[in-house]
């Protein structure tokens, strides 16, 4: 079953996809943090306190070859930002955070702004729909203002949530990618809460998102299952990153196993289950990166 | 007189409004409510674990079993306190130092509730001295420890350490859980045990107790 098509492919998704796979960057967590992100410490707010090191990641990436690159704001929505009393400076977090990508992109490279979950549970009660899409649009016209070229609604585990924040961030006329954590199940290929990548799909596409995909949440080599069965669910163009496999503990340190030559070795099958964007997640790097595009 | 199968099924089913009257008009007919719990409702939530376990529960279906029990418990417990009984045992469960995630941990404190354990949050973001100072004051049984970040993990073995130097860690047992934790960290940081999922800790909990 293929969903049609309620609005036509945005321009600028359509402009970069043309001439085939286009490659986006890696982690941005795991690279702070070896730039000296402490346990615990607020990532967003780096924006503002540690712009350089920040800007730092994200020209690695570049250099590297990314066409598309995020930015530093994935938890900088209110309620998490509140978490580090830090919830009044939403606005000024985002826009820092275009602006330094914008930097370091020039214009080599596209900027679509990270805008990740609340770390709430609708369905528990934690927090209302109301309040979802009141601090997503909040953060959404932030990116819009300082000049985000397009948002990136992703690591959602929860559909509904992830629903809001697509609508929320369409209210800025911006093309919106969204996408998904597949974790769970026997087959890893269902969300936290049970959703398939067919329907996680069809139902991303119905409220309007341009892209749709999957990331974080395990190693390159079920995503391309998990890519093939967005494929059923829609015929929008499709984001895959992936993670360098699971993090492991090894002698104390936090170790990723994948190797970027053995990630690379997935291109092309991601490219045949349909993959349009591709770029990596946790424990990626800008060596990924280089990696894919040798394989380009 | 109340079929008290139903008890069990609405638990399952997460139907909190026929649990709830179930639990009420059989204790109006005078069953034992320690047995409602033990015999039909603690069964319902380890069937739902089981499910889950196998993939055929996902997170929503827990959840609102998990809700129907609490509700049938809330009727429950002070007839029980009153009665003197004791939990299964007592859990003090939080989200290390440094991390603020809450999901995980929530729904591990919702599985042991239904469980037949007492439940002691203590949220986000936890001192290792907090977690020593409300296992002593609490007289846990059991510490349960959660992080979703790798970053945190360290903090799962200053919890351990703060439990020994309150003098508290031989008197509880402690398990661990989150995304990133392994059973190979569990025994590096001296933890009793690691849980992969939700329902498996309630397994865990109760082999933890017997042992």
């Amino acid at each position: 079953m293929t969903a049609t098509q309620s609005n036509p492919m945005h321009s600028l998704i359509e402009k970069l996809i043309r001439q085939g796979p286009v490659l986006t960057d890696g982690a941005w967590g795991t690279q702070l943090q070896q730039l000296g992100l402490a346990s615990g410490d607020c990532p967003d707010l780096w924006n503002l306190t540690h712009p350089d090191r920040v800007e730092k990641v994200a020209r690695a990436y570049v250099e590297a070859g990314s066409r598309v690159i995020l930015t530093n704001t994935f938890g900088a929505n209110r309620i998490r930002l509140d978490a580090h009393q830090a919830g009044e400076r939403v606005a000024e977090i985002n826009r820092a955070g275009v602006a330094i990508s914008k930097r370091a992109a020039g214009a080599r490279a596209l900027v679509f702004a990270s805008l990740g979950p609340s770390g709430k549970m609708l369905m528990a009660g934690d927090v209302s729909a109301a309040a979802l899409r009141e601090t997503f649009g909040i953060q959404a016209n932030a990116m819009a203002e300082a000049g985000a070229d397009a948002i990136v609604v992703e690591t959602m585990s929860d559909l509904e949530e992830a629903k809001i924040a697509v609508e929320a961030a369409r209210t800025t006329g911006l093309p919106v990618v969204a996408c998904m954590v597949f974790d769970s199940g026997k087959d890893k290929d269902r969300t936290m809460m049970g959703v398939t990548p067919e329907k996680a799909a069809a139902a991303l596409a119905e409220v309007g998102a341009d892209v749709i995909g999957s990331n974080c949440g395990q190693g390159i080599a079920g995503f391309v299952k998990v890519c093939e069965r967005l494929r059923q669910g829609t015929d929008r163009p499709l984001w895959i990153k992936a993670n360098a496999g699971l993090p492991e503990m090894v002698a104390g340190n936090i170790t990723y196993r994948t190797t970027p030559e053995q990630f690379a070795d997935y291109l092309p099958a991601l490219i045949k289950a349909g993959a349009n964007f591709i770029g990596g997640c946790c424990g990626t790097s800008p060596a990924f990166i280089k990696a894919v595009k040798s394989r380009l | 007189m109340q079929d008290l199968k139903q008890l069990y099924q609405a638990v399952l089913d997460g139907n909190a409004k026929l649990s709830k009257s179930v639990t009420e008009a059989a204790i109006a007919e005078g069953v034992d409510p320690q047995k409602l719990v033990t015999e039909f409702m603690i069964p319902a939530m380890d069937e739902a674990g089981r499910r889950y376990e196998c993939g055929d529960f996902f997170v929503p279906e827990l959840l609102i079993a998990a809700r129907a029990m609490k509700a049938s418990l809330e009727i429950i417990r002070p007839l029980l306190t009153a009665q003197g009984t004791q939990p299964v045992g007592r859990v003090v469960i939080g989200t290390v130092k440094g991390d603020l995630h809450d999901i995980g941990k929530n729904l591990v404190a919702a599985m042991l509730e239904g469980g037949g354990f007492e439940v002691n949050d203590l949220g986000v973001d936890v001192a290792p001295e907090k977690f020593a100072a409300a296992a002593r004051e609490k007289n846990a049984t059991i510490v349960a420890l959660s992080a979703l970040l790798t970053t945190t993990m360290p903090s799962m073995k200053a919890t351990v350490e703060a439990l020994k130097a309150a003098g508290v860690r031989n008197h509880v047992k402690i398990m661990i859980g989150g995304a990133p934790v392994t059973q190979k960290y569990a025994d590096e940081i001296g933890a009793d045990g690691y849980s992969e999922s939700a329902a498996s800790a309630v397994t865990l909990a109760r082999r933890l107790m017997a042992a």
